[in-house]
């Protein structure tokens, strides 16, 4: 990794809340590199400042101290080439599958006629061409998910950003998410900072997974996860998957994070 | 034709009701020879209104058209300060602290001012209609632009729109059910504001009408344009009702409505 250019530099990045009862340490000293093209998972559990993290990262939230640089450029506004997926698909009840996908497009001033293509042929990647012109409400909650990374995708971003994309969805769904985005990842190898409580989710999808502790939010350990690509689902039940999983619950287990019997 | 009859199942029921009580009422008025100038038979309100039919669709003209003034100027003034006291702090001090207090005075009161100000004409009760219909406008579009999901907001930030894109494309589309449920309210009380406006000054409308006819005992003639404020009231609430089913066909409440849309199955 080391001899690799780092798209992403986190330097000593500090994050403190003001709240009623004095400051909250949301972050402390994270130091972080991303290569380009890489995937990184963030995993840690609730209320370890996962999401604050990310949400620092495409400057939503103002940083405390520390600094952070994208592309060598130091972070001042919302990156350029960035997409966003959160939790919540945030589809607008009023607007088709396919003006939902746009509206990336038209908050940035850019012609709607122009990604029209783009957009379908997104929807169409994601098995959803034939619900361009149905409603969010119309939708499953994975299909409204699948439409919410294809609005993530439309301006073609450098910088994926995922806020635990998958966590509202049932288990089954989550798995058929996984692989379609580790086929896409595959496809376009796009820089991908992805945040999860969900050790299988993380170890699947990653290139390295980091480990956060809470109180305040620190990182752990990072680890690489060397499994060759493109990665079937039953990658899961291989001994290297399993041995990535017993390493990452042991750290946890350590930190009092997760109980062992 | 019989989905028809199963459709119209509502407004059969409704109209049935309203039948039955005016039979009962006329019956009544015959059986217990009850003198007009108290309670009239409903026959009597009806040969008062053919007896003068011009008459009374100009005065009802009139009132409809206070009504609608004052309506129309409620909501795109109600709809500014709303946007304003949600955008800026100072108005939203400054407006807030002024709706609250005026609401607080019972605007009828307010009423033989504005015939002061503005004299006997046709605006002080334009006047008098806006300041009775604004408030629930007002009120509800502060709801409805404020809530909106901060996720929303952060995906629209993260994509740098300005603010005025986030207004138009997420805050007021957003806002939309709640101004209607404001504009819901607002277009009584912008027929109520006319009518106060009517009974202060003026010759003309059906505010007028009912205290002229007060004046000479003409109980049939108070009831002619009461039942026309109450056809006006109701036809004017279920015009905002279909405007709102036909602009918001999204929204949770008018799904049943546009009942052809089914959640998809399947495909995860």
């Amino acid at each position: 990794m080391a001899s690799q250019e780092k798209y992403i530099r986190i330097d000593r990045l500090d994050k403190t809340y003001a709240s009623p009862r004095g400051p909250v340490k949301a972050l402390e000293g994270i130091t972080l590199d991303i290569a380009e093209h890489e995937f990184v998972s963030v995993l840690g559990p609730s209320g370890c400042g996962k999401s604050t993290l990310l949400k620092c990262l495409a400057a939503l939230e103002g940083i405390s101290g520390g600094s952070i640089s994208i592309g060598g450029v130091p972070v001042a506004g919302p990156p350029d080439k960035m997409g966003i997926v959160f939790q919540r698909d945030v589809l607008l009840d009023w607007r088709t599958i396919l003006d939902n996908v746009l509206i990336t497009a038209e908050f940035r001033n850019l012609s709607r006629a122009q990604y029209e293509p783009r957009a379908m042929q997104l929807l169409k990647l994601f098995g959803l061409e034939e619900f361009a012109n149905r409603f969010p409400w119309e939708l499953s909650g994975g299909m409204r998910q699948r439409a919410s990374i294809c609005r993530a995708l439309l301006v073609d971003p450098e910088l994926l950003l995922m806020d635990e994309p998958f966590g509202a969805l049932d288990a089954m769904t989550r798995d058929e998410l996984n692989l379609e985005l580790q086929r896409m990842w595959t496809e376009n190898r796009k820089t991908v900072l992805f945040i999860t409580h969900s050790i299988t989710e993380a170890v699947y999808l990653s290139d390295r997974v980091v480990m956060m502790s809470r109180n305040p939010g620190r990182i752990a350990e990072v680890i690489t996860i060397d499994l060759p690509r493109p990665r079937a689902l039953s990658v899961r039940e291989t001994p290297e998957f399993g041995r990535y999983m017993a390493h990452i619950r042991g750290i946890f287990t350590d930190m009092g994070i997760l109980k062992d019997g | 034709m019989a989905s028809w009859w199963n459709r119209s199942e509502r407004l059969r029921s409704v109209l049935m009701v309203l039948v039955a009580m005016l039979v009962i009422w006329e019956a009544l008025c015959w059986a217990l020879k009850i003198r007009p100038f108290i309670l009239p038979a409903p026959s009597l309100v009806l040969k008062d209104f053919v007896s003068a039919p011009a008459y009374f669709l100009k005065h009802s003209g009139y009132t409809l058209l206070i009504t609608s003034v004052g309506f129309i100027v409620a909501v795109i003034l109600g709809v500014t300060c709303a946007v304003g006291i949600v955008y800026s702090k100072f108005l939203d001090r400054i407006l807030s602290a002024m709706l609250v207090s005026l609401n607080a005075v019972p605007k009828v009161a307010l009423a033989p001012l504005f015939v002061i100000w503005l004299g006997t004409g046709t605006e002080p009760k334009i006047a008098i209609s806006i300041m009775i219909a604004i408030f629930p406008i007002v009120i509800d579009t502060v709801l409805g632009l404020k809530s909106v999901d901060p996720e929303m907001v952060n995906l629209a930030k993260s994509c740098r729109a300005s603010t005025l894109k986030i207004l138009l494309k997420i805050r007021f589309p957003n806002a939309l059910p709640s101004i209607f449920a404001g504009m819901k309210v607002a277009i009584s009380f912008s027929l109520v504001g006319a009518i106060v406006g009517e009974f202060v000054a003026g010759s003309i409308g059906l505010g007028h009408i009912i205290l002229l006819s007060q004046g000479n005992f003409d109980t049939p003639r108070v009831f002619v344009a009461l039942t026309l404020l109450a056809l006006l009231g109701t036809i004017l609430f279920y015009l905002v009702d279909v405007a709102e089913s036909l602009l918001l066909p999204w929204h949770v409440s008018q799904r049943s409505v546009h009942g052809d849309a089914p959640v998809v199955q399947g495909g995860l």
